[in-house]
């Protein structure tokens, strides 16, 4: 949690917060979760929030999904318009009234809620104890899966190479790179492969994109070199982020390579016909 | 060299988009900075192999500097009390103008003709060099590193490693051209013609300068450190030693600078400690033989102060300048440390060089950043470097009559226009009735997506929304279950 | 207001209402790692000071002036600065007048000011002392004195150091505690590892930057 709930007086020095300790993980697996689709996967990746429904659901979860549900407030407060993003986080505050967890198939988006939620509301102690538990019961999809469902996937598909990209804040704040690579490693007929200063970003960083489109295209065009570079067949990434500017990228290049959500992928390699239904 | 040609001439054009856009352009910096930085990068990883017992030490680093901050005011002022009891002379100076006026005082006290500086980051934000070569004093760099960028008229492009845009044929260029010596490519060669003159000129000098890495308020005592040898030459051999540090260098106790120290020399350059560990409490003694017969610290504000009265931004003085930061940082690694324009690159000279030069001044620094948090992860005192550009991009927008002020030249990215962008996007994601609306037009509507979109579709095909939003599909699905 | 004054006012109004932080130390995470079995210390310290092209010899105090003697012939040296007044410096300087060595002894026994160009240009060597090393970080410990001033461990491109093996410290933290050095610090204290280096130029590591382009360790392990 945030290190700004440690200070009794507001212009108090600041420590860093404790080290943190290893997550603790329910040891039953929930009859209901929420999925917090994000703003992203609304519309750019809609399949992989399907998905990753139909991945829960195959764990015998009933899903949820709220109808007013819209964005985590990450964009606006990435750039600077605090209050703008905490008027958007309030609204989603509202749609988690049970005590479901609430799992996002994108990781910068559950690492919003979980980690930065409380320095937004630092200013209302009310909302505290809230935000504690909601980031207690917020899951990045993957670690979900892994960790609370302890998934058991049957790989279908045929023999593959695939790398995975991570989301930076996502992996420094929640961990993720070793879910994914945890889930793959499942899957019997794929080998995943490193790819170059493969823990480097993108390049996308939100509004940095736009802001820093120079340096933005440096970074994602030694990205997108070092994942052809690495006899990858596919890319696969739980951030949609990170993949709309990988994608994006790659097909500005015309490259043949593709970055997959990590949801669309676990569940064509999982489900016996290989995804032939869609 | 005669102090004319020792004036910075480098000029620093355009702005930092435009510097950024010339550094990703120069495919030789390009190599030299990424090599450079993967070495470094190796080197810290393998210096920290258990990574408990680094995380543990950070933890510690971190709530040494915090106390200290917590107390800066006491601390500094019983530093005072130490050192003059040491006989050292403290001087204090709000801004560069009043530092460099407490150095030219003393340089002319003694008919200073020859000034030999060891590094130090604080002269560079003083830009002593100019300033006393205005005044018909030579001041020479001694670092090696130093001593090639100000041979080249050039700036630092890196706080511990000055010279580390140029390679090995770079510099015996330089070297050939400026000394008239054999052309050699032979580092070896290249340091020991830099030995040769240098030494001259640590021989020659009335007055050494050099920063401090750590003042220690229990026993007045500045610690140095460094590789070279050239900071304890500068701080030794001259009659005169002039410290300038910043008002945040100051810890309690001396026992504080053993994890400091570690956490220094392993983040910096993967050394488990520098060749030299420099610790000076006083001048020469009346039964001594060598040494400074005048020790002088000058404590620098420069702006820190208004890091300071933020408790959030306060955490930026709790900064060792290991230089970690920017040997991870994506960003520096591809443009340089020169396109930052500034004393400081990297992410700390993000979050510092505000403080010390206005916001108006660096009003992309905040923005140039993917957030990737490899700066904060690496950081040997847990600065949330992040967390704080991501504040002072909130300085950075602010409106120009926000009654809250908290820097200089906050607001200077302050757009109506954007602001007003920002409250329909707000708007949008508040109403879930006009949210639907727009979804439903956006999916309908994709295949109209221009495609060219700004500076996006420079190095990406534009993004087309999905036929259906996931509103809808999960909708669907979920029915009737 | 003079600056001082303004900068104190602000960073005290800044602190109001607020306590300081606690001094948490651990001193566990400043000495645990760095422990060693007795056995091991002198091994550590050579192991990290040769990493660093430190010269390192296990000799004793009967043999070192000797092998001091050797050293220096095979390098060619003909002069070597020495403090007379020091134990190890009369027991050289017996030594050398036992042996009829060439070497030429020099003592640094004036001020800097009156033999400065002979101390740049004309001293290839000295001789020094040391409080103490540290296996930690392969280092020597080294407070300068009138008979020993600072710049004797410095200019001369080849130095010397004695190092008893009864004085390898552990770790940093150790010897300030053991030596008591907030108690009291001398004008100038010095941890040393290794000669003079740079990495400035491509980060291609060379030696002799400014320093002491060699420097060597006498251990003697019966002191």
């Amino acid at each position: 949690m945030s290190q700004l709930f440690h200070n009794a007086a507001p212009n108090a020095t600041r420590v860093a917060p404790p080290l943190p300790t290893p997550r603790q993980y329910p040891s039953q697996k929930p009859g209901q979760v929420y999925l917090f689709g994000t703003c992203v996967v609304d519309l750019f990746f809609p399949e992989a929030g399907l998905d990753a429904i139909r991945l829960l659901e195959r764990e015998g979860l009933r899903v949820h999904f709220p109808q007013d549900q819209g964005c985590c407030g990450q964009p606006a407060y990435t750039s600077g318009y605090t209050e703008e993003a905490r008027r958007v986080a309030r609204k989603q505050l509202e749609l988690f009234a049970e005590d479901w967890p609430v799992v996002v198939p994108s990781g910068s988006c559950a690492g919003m809620l979980r980690e930065h939620y409380a320095e937004l509301f630092q200013d209302e102690p009310e909302l505290h104890a809230r935000l504690e538990a909601l980031a207690a019961r917020t899951f990045e999809l993957a670690e979900f899966l892994l960790h609370v469902c302890k998934v058991q996937l049957q790989d279908q598909g045929a023999p593959t190479k695939v790398a995975l990209h991570t989301s930076c804040s996502a992996r420094r704040e929640m961990n993720t790179h070793l879910h994914g690579r945890a889930l793959l490693a499942q899957l019997s007929g794929v080998e995943r492969v490193e790819h170059d200063h493969e823990s480097e970003c993108c390049g996308f960083g939100g509004t940095f994109s736009i802001r820093m489109p120079d340096i933005s295209g440096a970074m994602v065009a030694d990205k997108t070199q070092a994942l052809k570079a690495s006899g990858a067949a596919q890319v696969v990434s739980a951030d949609c982020g990170c993949l709309m500017n990988i994608n994006g990228a790659l097909a500005k290049q015309q490259a043949a390579l593709r970055g997959q959500h990590l949801a669309s992928f676990l569940w064509q390699r999982t489900q016996g016909n290989g995804g032939a239904d869609r | 060299m005669n102090s004319h040609t020792l004036i910075p001439t480098v000029q620093l054009h355009g702005d930092f988009k435009q510097r950024a856009r010339g550094a990703l352009g120069d495919a030789q910096l390009r190599q030299n900075f990424r090599s450079a930085m993967d070495s470094l990068m190796a080197k810290r990883a393998s210096a920290f192999s258990d990574a408990d017992e680094r995380e543990r030490l950070r933890a510690l680093g971190n709530q040494i500097r915090a106390r200290a901050l917590s107390k800066l005011p006491e601390l500094l002022e019983r530093l005072e009390q130490n050192l003059t009891r040491n006989g050292v002379h403290v001087h204090w100076a709000e801004t560069v103008d009043e530092a460099n006026a407490i150095v030219l005082e003393i340089a002319r006290a003694h008919e200073a003709r020859q000034v030999i500086k060891g590094k130090s980051m604080v002269s560079e934000e003083m830009e002593m060099n100019h300033f006393l070569a205005e005044r018909g004093i030579e001041c020479l760099e001694s670092d090696m590193g130093e001593y090639i960028v100000q041979l080249d008229n050039e700036k630092p492009s890196h706080i511990i490693m000055p010279a580390i845009h140029k390679n090995a044929g770079q510099v015996a260029s330089l070297f050939h051209d400026k000394l008239g010596v054999e052309y050699t490519k032979d580092v070896d060669q290249l340091i020991q013609i830099g030995r040769r003159t240098l030494r001259r000129k640590f021989f020659e000098a009335d007055i050494g300068v050099s920063g401090v890495n750590f003042a220690v308020a229990e026993t007045g005592t500045l610690l140095l450190v460094e590789n070279e040898g050239n900071g304890r030459m500068s701080t030794t051999v001259p009659a005169v030693h002039i410290a300038v540090t910043g008002i945040e260098k100051v810890v309690e106790n001396l026992r504080d600078t053993v994890p400091l120290l570690s956490l220094l020399t392993r983040s910096a350059l993967g050394q488990p400690i520098t060749t030299y560990v420099n610790m000076i409490s006083g001048p020469r003694k009346a039964d001594e033989l060598d040494g400074p017969q005048e020790v002088h610290l000058v404590l620098l504000d420069n702006g820190r102060s208004q890091a300071f009265a933020d408790s959030e931004l306060r955490q930026t003085l709790n900064c060792i300048r290991c230089g970690a930061c920017m040997n991870h940082c994506p960003v520096y690694t591809r443009i340089g440390g020169h396109a930052y324009g500034e004393v400081y690159p990297g992410p700390i000279g993000k979050i510092i060089t505000p403080h010390l030069v206005g916001l108006d001044k660096v009003p992309d620094h905040p923005s140039a950043s993917s957030l990737c948090g490899a700066c904060g992860e690496v950081c040997p005192v847990k600065i949330p470097i992040p967390s704080i550009l991501r504040r002072l991009r909130e300085e950075n927008v602010k409106a120009p009559n926000d009654p809250h002020q908290v820097m200089r030249g906050q607001g200077s990215k302050y757009s109506p226009r954007e602001r007003l962008a920002w409250k329909a996007w707000r708007t949008l994601y508040t109403t879930p009735a006009l949210y639907r609306l727009f979804s439903f037009f956006a999916t309908r509507l994709g295949g109209l997506t221009p495609s060219k979109l700004g500076p996006w579709t420079e190095h990406h095909v534009a993004p087309i929304p999905a036929k259906r939003s996931l509103h809808e599909l999960a909708r669907q699905h979920l029915e009737g279950k | 207001m003079s600056a001082k004054a303004n900068i104190l006012a602000k960073l005290k109004n800044s602190l109001a209402g607020t306590t300081p932080i606690r001094d948490e130390f651990d001193e566990s995470l400043v000495t645990q790692p760095w422990s060693y079995p007795a056995d091991q210390r002198i091994a550590r310290l050579r192991q990290l000071m040769e990493a660093v092209h430190g010269e390192t010899h296990l000799t004793s105090l009967a043999e070192w002036p000797a092998l001091l003697e050797r050293l220096l012939g095979e390098r060619g040296i003909d002069r070597l600065l020495v403090a007379p007044s020091t134990p190890h410096g009369q027991q050289f300087s017996a030594h050398c007048q036992q042996a009829g060595s060439p070497l030429t002894l020099k003592a640094y026994d004036r001020p800097i000011e009156e033999w400065k160009a002979e101390l740049f240009d004309a001293t290839p060597a000295s001789l020094t002392g040391t409080l103490g090393g540290i296996a930690a970080t392969g280092s020597l410990i080294l407070w300068p004195t009138r008979e020993e001033p600072r710049l004797m461990s410095l200019v001369p491109p080849l130095h010397i150091a004695l190092l008893k093996a009864s004085q390898v410290y552990d770790n940093f933290y150790e010897v300030q505690q053991k030596m008591q050095w907030s108690a009291g610090m001398p004008t100038n204290a010095l941890l040393v590892s290794g000669p003079s280096k740079t990495a400035d130029i491509e980060q291609v590591l060379a030696y002799g930057a400014h320093g002491p382009k060699d420097l060597i360790v006498l251990i003697l392990e019966d002191a």
